[in-house]
């Protein structure tokens, strides 16, 4: 089960692409993250694992201001996106959200055509001059979310139409048909089939190549397959980051190892 | 269920059989079918009521819209027209020349009748003058034979349909005992006939003791004005409200006070928004009594809150994940608003705005207050501006006054009214379901 951790894996150093230092998250009186660091780096996968409620969606939801929309919700510290404070006075969150994108737990398209769902995002950052610009820019989404063999013919299909798993892989189309430098993903595969998710998880593997690339998720072996760098979230705590191979084979804190072993979780 | 018991070849002991409901089974499957019988007996209240409302309504409205006529071919020569002008009283000659004509009809099928002038204005009204008019205007029917249809007083409407009778009849200036055998003899030589009444619908208010000229025209026309102003300002400042408080407005103690005070509002009775609209709208700032613009603006205030609190309903419907989706593209908040959450709640704020137009369009109460009552409708705005501004009335305040004056005739033409009111609010609502339709395209 286990078989990835095993695998050889190069661990190139990157540059890092976001670094977050001291974050600390509030809900009213709730304390969800205390007092974080992490570097997320350049052509990478990061997986957040830990358990429900350790906090891991709500500190990946800071990286793009997400939690922005809720109101109770107060963030400190810094999260420096190449150098710059996302959380300056001078950020449009909007704007962070084009160079930031996000996949959510359940596939989310809009009740539109699946060519719509992709020409949504450019077509709003004026990327494309004209139809044919667009129809490119929509190919070429499709195809690296690896779902244009299946959605060709029918282009002006109800995204909704599809099943679950055709459903989420237009969704990281979406996502990065805007062109995003990270892409942020809060537990892609918790709501597909093993098969769809060994596809989703095929496609983020591809995905390195471009992007840095965050995922959270509930399973370990997922973690263990698709990252290079692993962090475990416990109780609002970052417990432990590090190499993915690291923390599943030595892990240094105890509580790290209680959770892969399923102990605690 | 263990190894030693199967080796015995006994079967193991069941505690109860599937084909066997048991005591608590069947209690929960009586008490649903109960429940389904109360809901079947409740629709079927309803709809015995809707029956009888819909019989009511179109038995005792029907005779508003037929109308007795007195069919007559009549010619009149070039020398009977010379001599009817040379006369001092030239509608009394032309009514005698009709009534002599009219002997003549009826002689000719073996009916004798005495013709008093009197009566003959009684049933028909001044005919002098409706025949001097017509061969004035045309000059080319002189000397042939032109047919008329002069409509009868709603009196005899009234016999017709079983309103009047000869024992309940009270003698008056409008209707005497004898005049009735007149009507008989007409009827026998087959001179009257029932006919559509084109100016219920397309006529304005009559006077009090004219009910068969009183036509619901003016006031739809009126009420159309209304509805166009109740539109054109509580949709857009009743959705663009419900935006902002629903998707931007910060959650605190003040927009708290603002919901509940709009949720009041709303129950607020309708006839302190009159009040208010005759301080404020005429009194204050002057505008004309009357006039469909002030009762628009009235009907807005009131409308409001319906149309916010249905927007808001619906705006919270639509799902989060579709706003974290657009915004999850970069999609600002106003466009995450405007591309995706407004476009879905669509239908929803389409029904909510289709309820709140119908109270309008049948309110009464706030209309009376501000002088929109059914006598004012005397005609037809001159232009199309004019439809705001000019002294009109609305279909229900119309109704209400036709059923306030004292002539039983005028019972008939309230009912009638309330037809045309009802084909209005249908016509009202099939544009909405087909704008609905249009928008409701969820996949």
């Amino acid at each position: 089960m286990y078989d990835a951790l095993h695998r050889q894996k190069e661990v190139d150093v990157n540059e890092i692409k976001i670094a977050a230092r001291g974050v600390q998250v509030h809900y009213g009186d709730n304390h969800a993250i205390k007092d974080v660091d992490v570097d997320i780096e350049d052509k990478t996968v990061t997986a957040f694992i830990g358990p429900s409620g350790c906090g891991k969606s709500t500190f990946l939801r800071c990286l793009n201001r997400m939690n922005d929309t809720i109101p109770i919700c107060r963030v400190e510290g810094s999260i420096l996106l190449d150098g710059e404070d996302i959380y300056d006075k001078r950020v449009d969150p909007v704007q962070l959200r084009a160079k930031v994108g996000m996949v959510f737990q359940k596939p989310n398209p809009f009740p539109k055509s699946i060519y719509d769902n992709i020409a949504y995002g450019p077509r709003i950052h004026g990327m494309a001059r004209n139809k044919a610009e667009l129809d490119e820019i929509v190919e070429r989404a499709l195809r690296r979310g690896a779902i244009w063999e299946e959605v060709k013919d029918r282009l002006n299909a109800p995204g909704t139409g599809l099943s679950g798993g055709q459903q989420q892989r237009l969704c990281i189309a979406r996502a990065i048909a805007t062109e995003p430098e990270v892409l942020l993903m809060d537990e892609p595969c918790s709501a597909l089939d093993p098969i769809a998710t060994a596809q989703v998880e095929e496609l983020i593997d591809e995905l390195r190549e471009n992007y840095s690339v965050v995922i959270v998720t509930h399973s370990m072996q997922q973690a263990a397959r698709v990252s290079q760098r692993t962090a475990f979230f416990h109780l609002g705590n970052l417990v432990e980051f590090g190499d993915t191979s690291t923390i599943f084979t030595n892990p240094e804190d105890p509580r790290t190892e209680s959770y892969i072993t399923g102990r605690i979780g | 269920m263990t190894d030693a018991t199967l080796h015995d070849g006994q079967p193991a002991p069941r505690k109860s059989s599937l084909h066997q409901l048991d005591a608590l089974t069947k209690k929960r499957n009586a008490a649903e079918s109960r429940f389904k019988a109360y809901g079947i007996v409740a629709i079927l209240i309803g709809l015995f009521f809707l029956v009888v409302l819909t019989v009511t309504i179109v038995r005792s409205g029907i005779p508003a819209f037929t109308q007795t006529v007195v069919a007559v071919e009549f010619t009149l020569t070039q020398e009977q027209f010379d001599d009817a002008e040379s006369k001092l009283m030239k509608t009394g000659a032309y009514q005698d020349y009709f009534i002599a004509a009219m002997e003549g009809k009826l002689a000719e099928r073996g009916i004798e009748m005495d013709f008093d002038p009197a009566a003959i204005e009684r049933l028909l009204g001044k005919i002098g003058s409706n025949l001097r008019e017509h061969y004035r205007a045309n000059p080319g029917d002189l000397g042939r034979p032109v047919s008329f249809e002069l409509s009868a007083s709603s009196r005899v409407d009234g016999y017709f349909n079983g309103r009047v009778t000869r024992d309940t009849l009270v003698e008056s200036r409008f209707l005497m005992l004898s005049d009735l055998d007149l009507v008989d003899a007409l009827s026998d030589a087959g001179l009257l006939k029932q006919a559509f009444n084109w100016n219920f619908i397309t006529g304005a208010d009559s006077g009090v003791d004219n009910p068969g000229g009183a036509g619901i025209g003016a006031s739809v026309v009126g009420s159309f004005f209304m509805m166009l102003v109740v539109l054109v300002l509580s949709l857009p400042i009743g959705v663009a409200a419900s935006i902002y408080l629903e998707e931007f407005a910060p959650k605190n103690r003040f927009t708290d006070l603002i919901e509940v005070n709009i949720s009041n509002l709303a129950a607020v009775p309708s006839i302190v928004f009159g009040i208010l609209g005759l301080a404020v709208f005429i009194q204050f700032m002057h505008l004309p009594q009357s006039a469909p613009l002030v009762g628009g603006l009235v009907l807005t205030l009131m409308t409001l809150p319906t149309i916010i609190i249905s927007t808001r309903a619906s705006l919270k419907a639509v799902p989060p994940s579709i706003r974290d989706a657009a915004l999850g593209v970069g999609a600002s908040k106003m466009q995450a608003v405007f591309h995706h959450v407004l476009p879905l709640a669509m239908p929803g704020i389409l029904t909510g705005t289709i309820i709140g137009l119908a109270q309008a369009l049948g309110e009464t109460a706030p209309l009376l207050l501000i002088g929109m009552v059914g006598f004012v409708a005397r005609g037809y705005p001159d232009g199309f501006l004019d439809g705001f501004v000019e002294p009109n009335s609305a279909m229900p305040a119309q109704i209400y006054t036709w059923a306030a004056r004292s002539d039983v005739a005028f019972y008939d033409k309230a009912w009638g009214g309330i037809i045309v009111l009802l084909v209005f609010l249908l016509a009202m609502n099939f544009v909405a379901i087909v704008l609905r339709r249009r928008f409701e395209r969820r996949w």
